[in-house]
């Protein structure tokens, strides 16, 4: 065999996973993913061991739910065929192994810089002079936006090339985030300092990125999670998925002008995220998820709580939608705004929602379950028009989806076991992967353990990655003027994607 | 005299009105209706900053662009009272030294060399273009229907009395209170609320813009409106006394500033490329004024 099958959350000893030559692991990879749309890149990252760089890609079959992960030892040495010149979903993974170890690929369209880590391969590429694609004509003119945003939020530089007020071309750089958070969980030997490195990787997403990170942390350790903790992941998640929606309906209601829609939709997002507050003492649910413990029991008092709060919200929520979706002047700018074809998620393999929209099937609470969601058997929503309308709808219908969800769940509290076992230590020489469905989409972050048990290395992927090229390809063709309201439909990390 | 200082005073409560009609119905209180003049006093305390890269034309725009509004609210009268200036053909006077200002403001846009402003000033233009049918043909009509030139005499003139000059007013007050929206970059042409640079058209215009040359722009903005909505009162007051009238100003004034928040509250704005289509739409309503001060002359067929 050339690779091993893994599911979801497992931990496999590193010497389980084939080393093969880089021809075979060529052909094996673009193999798998060729004519299946069913599966997907999660992750595919190198590292060095000794003078050498191993690589490791990571493809999941949603149908079979399982994970083929292969490896490659490469000595840097000869060119190599780039995965890019069959699979243009590869594009990103391959530009952020070249930066970092000036792998030279060829078959690769352009090896631009990704985030500029510290400890890049060539030093001369800095922020300052990313090459920019440019057309030259004289009916033409670029707009850059940025790095400071309009809104003050976080940096990122998007430049246009535009004929008038179309665009035909958009060209984003990111890596003004970059915080080197991978290296970090490296050097952080507390388990309490990783969880709240964890907590940061994206400010919007911690309990996504938490969930996973414990989730590889209890794998590595061998820790069986107990009902309890399933339960309020499982709920954090879904909590997590509800505030924001409402929190991006309204933003999105603010970009096309409609008051009443981004009044009503921010007021509704603050009991949510109150309820957060009351249930572990932050708003944004830092400090609630934890490997291996149970910080903060979810008992009968707060059900009762959480109750109240929903049966408040939905009826609020739906007339807020029935509203918004009746009303001419905004349907107007959600539809065939910003369209993306199901043929361009695919070659750009984009996860969540940036999926969902264009008919692309990806979600992992059916694909790869984890938690509670095998009994909640989950029903993916999925648009087919991949506009900023299929957009706005997902998130309306999966908010609808979590309250039932939530509903369900709270008709069985599980009791708090307070025998808990202790976390063991990590298994060395060991390999692990852990996806989780984040309101965002999907999070993939893999660990791989060193002789006694310490981390090797961290590899993190947020939906953002993927999903930035997305909107690239979105706003081609569309009025300039329309792009805020695209982005913003995306609503995507720059801090996710810099790490 | 009586149109300035009147027109003056709407001046003063406008934006106020429409910035507390819009807190209102997002549920919030809002601030009072005499912020929008606070902030523009704080800005005249201060002084401008100017851009290397900007010439001359951009320290001086602003104050044209404030000039050009004055002279023009010197030309409107009030009923009987004539404006500071009145002549005949008084009206073209009116809307070309609105655009004389208007092409001072947007050469500043264009001096500062960015990109946001150069979008921001073509789509102002492209705007402005569209808009200025209508106001002639609307304003010619009227001058067909009363046989004068000059705004007062116009106005004067002007008596409501059949079903079809009340449907002339309608359309006529209809027209001008898209113009006014138009040229003060409100909903839902443009959204003055936004930070974002590339949705914008007015604001964009002025992103360079700091301390007093700021203040000047925006206290521009507050007049203008009181201007278009003493154009539209003077389309219903003709001879009645100033006892009716000057009340009647304020509260035409006021559901004015009330119907934009309104639709600024509850409606979305349009799309960029569908503003052209709708502005020149307005064309089309003022031929149908012409059309109708041509059957009352009995001159259509």
């Amino acid at each position: 065999m050339n690779y091993i099958t893994i599911i979801n959350n497992q931990t496999i000893a590193l010497s389980t996973i084939p080393e093969i030559d880089y021809d075979t692991f060529f052909e094996l990879n673009t193999g798998f993913m060729i004519d299946h749309a069913e599966r997907h890149c999660v992750n595919y990252f190198g590292y060095k061991t000794g003078d050498k760089i191993k690589l490791i890609c990571c493809i999941a079959d949603d149908d079979k739910h399982e994970i083929y992960v292969s490896s490659c030892l490469y000595d840097n040495t000869s060119v190599i065929t780039a995965f890019t010149s069959k699979l243009l979903c590869f594009e990103k993974y391959e530009r952020e192994i070249h930066e970092n170890f000036g792998i030279n690929y060829e078959g690769h369209p352009w090896l631009k810089p990704v985030r500029y880590p510290f400890n890049r391969f060539d030093q001369l590429k800095t922020i300052a002079n990313y090459p920019f694609y440019s057309i030259e004509s004289e009916e033409l003119h670029e707009v850059g936006v940025g790095p400071i945003h309009a809104g003050v939020i976080e940096p990122g530089h998007f430049r246009f090339i535009c004929n008038g007020e179309q665009i035909l071309h958009l060209e984003i750089q990111l890596g003004y985030q970059h915080r080197g958070i991978e290296q970090l969980f490296l050097e952080k030997k507390k388990l309490l300092q990783k969880v709240s490195l964890a907590e940061n990787i994206a400010g919007d997403t911690v309990v996504g990125h938490t969930t996973a990170f414990s989730h590889i942390w209890e794998s590595i350790c061998g820790f069986e999670i107990s009902g309890d903790i399933a339960f309020a992941r499982t709920l954090a998640l879904e909590l997590e998925r509800i505030a924001i929606h409402t929190g991006d309906l309204s933003a999105v209601c603010t970009d096309v002008a409609y008051q009443l829609g981004s009044s009503v939709f921010g007021r509704l997002r603050t009991p949510v995220i109150n309820f957060m507050q009351e249930w572990c003492g932050n708003r944004l649910s830092k400090g609630l998820i934890r490997p291996g413990s149970n910080q903060f029991p979810f008992d009968k008092a707060l059900a009762d709580k959480l109750k109240l709060v929903l049966d408040e919200f939905e009826p609020d929520f739906n007339e807020m939608c029935k509203q918004l979706f009746k009303l001419p002047s905004a349907s107007s700018r959600f539809e065939r705004t910003g369209v993306v074809s199901y043929e361009d998620v695919l070659s750009v393999n984009t996860v969540g929602m940036a999926a969902r929209m264009s008919g692309l099937n990806r979600d992992i609470r059916t694909s790869h379950p984890y938690l509670c969601y095998p009994e909640l058997q989950h029903q993916p929503i999925i648009k087919h028009h991949g506009d900023v309308y299929s957009r706005v709808q997902i998130r309306k219908s999966e908010v609808q989806q979590s309250i039932k969800y939530i509903r369900k769940l709270l008709e069985n509290i599980p009791e708090l076991n307070n025998q808990y076992n202790e976390l063991k230590t990590p298994q060395a020489d060991s390999f692990a992967i852990a996806l989780v469905e984040a309101w965002r989409g999907e999070i993939c972050h893999c660990a791989i353990t060193g002789k006694k048990g310490e981390l090797l290395l961290y590899k993190i992927k947020d939906p953002s990655f993927h999903n930035w090229m997305a909107l690239a390809l979105s706003v081609r063709n569309n009025e300039i003027s329309d792009f805020p309201i695209c982005n913003k439909s995306f609503n995507l990390s720059y801090c996710g994607h810099d790490l | 005299m009586l149109s300035l200082i009147l027109q003056l005073i709407a001046a003063i409560f406008f934006t106020g009105i429409i910035i507390r009609t819009k807190s209102i119905f997002s549920g919030r209180k809002g601030p009072g209706i005499l912020q929008p003049i606070k902030d523009v006093i704080r800005l005249f305390k201060k002084s401008a900053v100017y851009s290397e890269t900007t010439s001359f034309i951009f320290q001086i725009a602003p104050t044209v662009y404030f000039s050009s509004v004055i002279m023009a609210m010197l030309v409107i009268p009030f009923g009987q009272s004539k404006g500071i200036i009145s002549f005949n053909g008084d009206f073209i006077f009116f809307a070309y030294v609105l655009a004389l200002g208007k092409f001072f403001s947007i050469i500043s846009a264009m001096d500062t060399g960015s990109s946001f402003e150069g979008m921001g000033a073509s789509r102002e233009a492209l705007y402005s273009m569209f808009a200025e049918p209508a106001f002639f043909i609307l304003m010619g009509s009227l001058a067909l229907l009363t046989g004068h030139t000059s705004f007062q005499e116009i106005f004067s003139a002007l008596h409501i009395g059949s079903y079809i000059t009340y449907a002339l007013a309608i359309l006529a007050t209809f027209v001008l209170l898209m113009i006014a929206m138009i040229e003060n970059s409100r909903m839902p042409i443009d959204d003055p609320k936004t930070h974002l640079e590339l949705t914008m058209i007015h604001e964009v215009m002025i992103l360079d813009n700091s301390g007093f040359d700021l203040g000047l722009i925006l206290t521009t903005g507050y007049l203008k409106f009181a201007m278009y909505g003493a154009l539209i009162v003077n389309l219903y007051i003709g001879v009645i006394p100033y006892g009716f009238t000057i009340p009647l100003f304020f509260i035409i004034q006021f559901l004015m500033a009330f119907m934009i928040g309104t639709i600024e509250s509850f409606m979305a704005r349009f799309r960029m490329g569908h503003n052209a289509q709708f502005i020149f739409a307005l064309t089309s309503v003022s031929l149908l004024i012409f059309f109708g001060a041509l059957l009352i002359l009995g001159k259509f067929l």
